[in-house]
C-alpha cells in the first residue's frame, strides 16, 4: 500500500523540516567570519594584554592594607578593584558587541552577499536568529575569559571574590545579548554608520543620564533620577551593568562608597525582567524589519 | 508550469521597476528573459525568489506560491552581481551552501567536489574567495546554484564576468542541464548566449513583456543569404528577383533577402543552372541582436 513518492516530493520535505541546522549553519557562518576576518584573535590579544596589565597592577597594590594598617580596608579596596576591572571589561564588551555585529545584515545587504544566502530554502528570521546566535556565542565566550580573567586574578593576587559573581556574570551576559539585539534590529534596516551612529549615540545618553541619575540620588533630587530611568528605559544597557555592580558590592562599601564603578540607585529586579524583555522585542523586531525589507 | 506569474508589479517609491508582467515558463525549457538594461529583469529574478516583495499582482514557483521557502528548496540562483563571503575558501563555501539546501554532510561534500571540479575550479578548491577573479567567482556561484541538483535554475547575466572559454564552459553547463530536464531561465543581454542556448524567449521593457516566442518561430522569419559567385550576368542578377526585392552585389558575393529557407536551395539551382559558379553559400539569418533592436526599438518609437 505504500506509494513512493517522487524524489524531489521527498527531499524538498526533508528540507524543510531542519531549520536547526541551517540556524547553526548561519552561526557557524557568523563565528567563523570573525574568526577568519582576525576579528576574534585582536580582541583576544588586546583583552590579555589588559588582563596582564591588571594583573601587574593588582600585585604592586596587594600589600595597601597593610600600609594604612585599617582591617575593613583590604575588602573594601579588592571590591573597589575588582568593580574597576570588570567596569572596563563591560564597556569593552559593549564595543565589541556593537562594533562586531552592527556591519552584520547591512554589510551583507550592501555588497550582495545576502542574496545567494536568502535564496537558499530558509526563512528570513533563520538569517536573523543564526546570526544573532553566532555573534552571542562568540561575544559570551570572550566575555567569559575577559571576566573570568578579572575574578581570577583577584582571587589568587589578593584572595578575594566578591559576592554573587554568577548573577552578575549573568547580568553582563544579558547585557551583550541585548545590545546585539538592538544592533541587528538597526542593521536589518539602516546602513551601517546610521546603525552604529544610533547605537552609540543612544549608549552615551543613557550613560550620561545613568550619572544624572547618580548623582540625583545623592542630592535626593527626584527629577534627576526620573531622567535615569527614563534613559534606561529607552535602552537598558548601563542599568544592567549597575545592577550587577550592586549584586556584587558588599553592603558596605555600598552604604559609603561613590565611585563610578559601584551604584548608588540601584535598578530593581524589575528592571531586569524588562531588559531581557526588551531584548526579546528587539529580536523580534529585528526579525520583522528583516523579513518585510527588500534585499 | 515551473513559473507562472499574473500581472506582477514592483515599483519602489514612484520609480516603477516592473509595470505589469505575465509570463509563463515551462518544465524543461531553457528560457531566455530579454531586455535592456533597466527593463525590470533583475526586479523580476528577485521577486520570484523572494529576495524583493511585489507591490501586486501573483505568481508561482513550482506551483508554490512566491515566499514558500519550500519552493526554492528546488531552486538554484546565480545573482547578478556576485558576491560571497570573500573569506570563505570555495570547499567551505560550497559546503555551508550544501547545509543551507538541505543536503546531508556527504552529499554535500560529494556534491561540492563534483561541481567545483564541473566548472573547473577543483584545483583552487582550498584557496580563499577574496583572492578570485572575477571569473572565477562566477562560475562558483554556477555551481553554487547546482548544489542538490533544483528543478529550476535561474540565471541573472550568467557570462558577464567570463572569457570565451568560460562562455563555452556556461553553455556546455546549460545544455547538460536541459538533457537532465532542468528548467533554466536565463537573464542576459548577451544574445549571442541565448541565441544559442534557448529554446524560448521573452522580450521585456519598461517592465512588460512586449513579445514572447519559441526561439525557432521568432527565427523563422525572413533570412539573409550570402552567395560567392563567380561572373554573373546582369540578365541572370535580374531573374534573382523572383525571390529577393534586394539584391546587392558586392566584389564577388551577392547578397539578398529571402522569405524562407526553401528558397536558399531555389536561388541555388537557379545559379548553378544558369550556369554562374557558385563558391560559397552562407546564409545569416536575422540574428538576435537585430530581433532584439527590432522588437524593442519599434515599442520605444510607437
Amino acid at each position: 500500500m505504500s506509494v513512493i513518492s517522487p524524489p524531489q516530493a521527498r527531499t524538498s520535505d526533508a528540507r524543510s523540516a531542519r531549520p536547526f541546522r541551517r540556524i547553526l549553519t548561519i552561526a557557524w557562518l557568523t563565528f567563523h567570519e570573525a574568526r577568519r576576518r582576525k576579528v576574534l584573535y585582536a580582541a583576544l590579544g588586546l583583552g590579555l594584554l589588559f588582563l596582564l596589565a591588571y594583573g601587574v597592577g593588582l600585585y604592586n597594590l596587594r600589600d595597601i592594607d597593610e600600609m594604612s594598617g585599617n582591617p575593613f580596608l583590604r575588602a573594601e579596596f579588592s571590591n573597589f578593584l575588582t568593580l574597576a576591572g570588570l567596569y572596563v571589561v563591560n564597556f569593552l564588551m559593549v564595543m565589541m558587541t556593537v562594533l562586531s555585529s552592527v556591519d552584520s545584515l547591512s554589510g551583507e545587504i550592501r555588497s550582495g552577499t545576502i542574496q545567494t544566502l536568502a535564496t537558499k530554502p530558509l526563512r528570513r528570521w533563520e538569517i536573523v536568529i543564526g546570526k544573532w546566535l553566532g555573534f552571542a556565542a562568540m561575544l559570551l565566550l570572550y566575555l567569559l575569559i575577559m571576566a573570568g580573567g578579572i575574578l581570577l586574578e583577584t582571587r589568587f593576587l589578593v584572595g578575594y571574590t566578591p559576592a554573587n559573581v554568577l548573577a552578575a556574570l549573568a547580568l553582563l551576559g544579558l547585557n551583550v545579548l541585548l545590545l546585539l539585539a538592538v544592533a541587528l534590529a538597526a542593521s536589518s534596516r539602516f546602513s551601517t554608520l546610521a546603525s552604529g551612529t544610533l547605537l552609540f549615540g543612544l549608549y552615551g545618553v543613557t550613560f550620561v543620564a545613568s550619572w544624572i541619575e547618580q548623582i540625583g540620588t545623592l542630592l535626593e533630587n527626584q527629577s534627576a533620577v526620573n531622567i535615569g530611568i527614563v534613559a534606561s528605559l529607552l535602552l537598558p544597557s548601563e542599568a544592567l551593568w549597575r545592577r550587577a555592580a550592586h549584586e556584587m558590592s558588599s553592603p558596605l562599601s555600598s552604604a559609603f562608597d561613590i565611585s563610578p564603578f559601584s551604584a548608588l540607585s540601584v535598578p530593581s529586579p524589575a528592571m531586569v525582567l524588562y531588559a531581557l524583555l526588551f531584548t526579546t522585542l528587539m529580536l523580534a523586531l529585528a526579525i520583522r524589519l528583516f523579513t518585510t525589507r527588500d534585499l | 508550469m515551473i513559473i507562472e506569474t499574473q500581472q506582477l508589479r514592483k515599483s519602489f517609491g514612484n520609480k516603477v521597476a516592473v509595470e505589469d508582467l505575465s509570463l509563463t515558463v515551462e518544465a524543461g525549457e531553457v528560457f531566455g528573459f530579454l531586455g535592456p538594461n533597466g527593463a525590470g529583469k533583475s526586479t523580476t529574478i528577485k521577486m520570484l525568489l523572494g529576495l524583493v516583495y511585489p507591490t501586486s499582482g501573483s505568481a508561482t514557483l513550482l506551483g508554490k506560491p512566491l515566499g514558500d521557502p519550500s519552493a526554492r528548496a528546488s531552486v538554484g540562483f546565480l545573482p547578478e552581481h556576485f558576491r560571497f563571503h570573500d573569506w570563505l575558501t570555495a570547499t567551505e563555501f560550497m559546503e555551508m551552501h550544501a547545509n543551507l539546501c538541505g543536503l546531508s554532510r556527504a552529499e554535500g561534500h560529494q556534491q561540492s567536489a563534483a561541481l567545483l571540479d564541473l566548472v573547473g575550479l577543483a584545483p583552487h578548491a582550498a584557496r580563499q574567495l577574496g583572492t578570485y577573479s572575477k571569473g572565477m567567482q562566477q562560475r562558483l556561484g554556477l555551481a553554487q546554484a547546482m548544489l542538490g541538483q533544483p528543478a529550476l535554475i535561474i540565471l541573472d547575466e550568467p557570462t558577464s564576468g567570463l572569457d570565451p572559454v568560460g562562455r563555452r564552459l556556461v553553455r556546455d553547463i546549460i545544455r547538460k542541464l536541459r538533457t537532465e530536464g532542468t528548467t533554466v531561465f536565463i537573464n542576459s543581454h548577451l544574445l549571442s548566449e541565448i541565441e544559442v542556448t534557448c529554446d524560448r524567449v521573452a522580450f521585456i521593457k519598461r517592465g512588460r513583456i512586449i513579445h514572447q516566442a519559441p526561439l525557432d518561430e521568432l527565427m523563422a522569419g525572413e533570412l539573409r543569404l550570402e552567395a560567392k559567385v563567380g561572373p554573373i550576368s546582369e540578365a541572370v542578377k535580374a531573374g534573382l528577383a523572383r525571390w529577393t526585392p534586394h539584391l546587392r552585389h558586392e566584389g564577388n558575393v551577392l547578397h539578398m533577402t529571402l522569405a524562407n529557407e526553401g528558397m536558399v536551395a531555389e536561388v541555388n539551382r537557379y545559379l548553378v543552372e544558369a550556369g554562374v559558379p557558385v563558391y560559397g553559400l552562407q546564409r545569416d539569418r536575422l540574428s538576435l541582436e537585430e530581433l532584439f533592436l527590432q522588437i524593442v526599438g519599434e515599442e520605444s518609437s510607437a
